[in-house]
């Protein structure tokens, strides 16, 4: 049962590295050719009609750390804040949600 | 596929959100029989692990690209509703960190991707592990199916909101062909990557996979 359950905390902590990984290090590499939507908008000509997020000034806003030149940086910090807190708030909510039943 | 600000009128925006808001209360609600001391921690990682991989772009055709989705890797890990609300964390986080899918477009994102992505993906796992050989290597391959599905038909989710609310101009026909065969050549990444990470999690600790291990319950209660 024992070494059931620290496999278990191992394969927590390789998936948790796997997205760390691919978050932080592959993201670079990742195409940077617009997506099937907006595609189809600008092919279609309703991508004018798209207004910026009110956070588009975010200091995060499209994957990119402000202000940091190199582009490999930018994205892998993005990636890994991106990472770190879809994991406090997931990992919290889920805790929640398990202690309610 | 995060639709920006501006595409959909606030009216169909806030009508979708509210029908988003309804689908996450009953998964809320609903996730408990999903999520224990013991896999509250994967329902938490899927969720990580789909925002890390929603940043990997494939090209599919000359200028284009795709990302996953998510809908139905997630539901085949750790079942429809705690799926959900994995999807609508990793949305929302986008929208508020990364400015990725607009603010008043929340709602329309939440209604595509972590309600009728989830659900299309449910309905076609189901009917896939019915009609496959009950053996575990037909998981994957219900899973990614199930996938595959998905992705076109959350577009065309999209091209309901556009036909109901749309900004712009181009006949709702010429945007729903457009939208859904774009999204049939994006659905095969989503396919692969699906059945990857699900034969592979399988392979290691297929007691975590729901798909797998509560396929009883997932065929019984909800049909």
């Amino acid at each position: 049962m024992n070494q059931n359950k620290s496999n278990l905390k191992k394969f927590y902590l390789l998936f948790f590295i796997a997205a760390l990984s691919l978050a932080g290090g592959l993201s670079f590499y990742a195409s940077s050719s617009p997506d099937g939507l907006e595609k189809v908008a600008e092919d279609e000509g309703f991508l004018e009609s798209a207004e910026d997020s009110a956070l588009s000034n975010s200091p995060l806003a499209d994957y990119g750390l402000a202000g940091l030149d190199s582009e490999r940086l930018s994205v892998g910090i993005a990636g890994v804040i991106g990472v770190v807190v879809t994991a406090i708030i997931a990992l919290a909510l889920f805790t929640l949600i398990k202690k309610r039943s | 596929m995060h639709i920006p600000d501006g595409f959909i009128d606030i009216p169909t925006s806030a009508a979708f959100g509210t029908l988003a808001l309804a689908g996450t209360a009953i998964a809320l609600k609903k996730a408990k029989t999903e999520v224990d001391d013991r896999t509250a921690p994967m329902a938490g990682l899927t969720a990580v692990f789909i925002f890390a991989v929603q940043m990997l772009n494939f090209p599919v055709a000359a200028g284009t690209s795709g990302h996953l989705l998510g809908g139905a890797l997630a539901m085949v890990l750790v079942g429809p509703y705690a799926a959900s609300l994995a999807i609508t964390v990793v949305l929302g986080v986008q929208a508020l960190l990364f400015a990725d899918g607009g603010l008043t477009a929340l709602g329309l994102n939440v209604f595509n991707l972590s309600v009728i992505a989830v659900l299309v993906s449910f309905l076609v796992f189901k009917l896939m592990v019915k009609l496959l050989p009950k053996i575990k290597s037909a998981i994957p391959l219900a899973a990614g199916i199930a996938a595959f599905v998905s992705v076109p038909i959350s577009a065309s989710a999209f091209t309901l909101q556009y036909a109901i609310g749309g900004n712009g101009t181009a006949p709702v026909e010429t945007v729903f062909i457009a939208m859904f065969s774009t999204h049939l050549l994006i659905g095969i990444g989503e396919a692969v990557i699906t059945m990857l990470t699900v034969s592979a999690i399988l392979a290691s600790r297929s007691d975590l996979v729901y798909g797998w291990s509560r396929k009883e319950v997932a065929l019984e209660i909800r049909s």
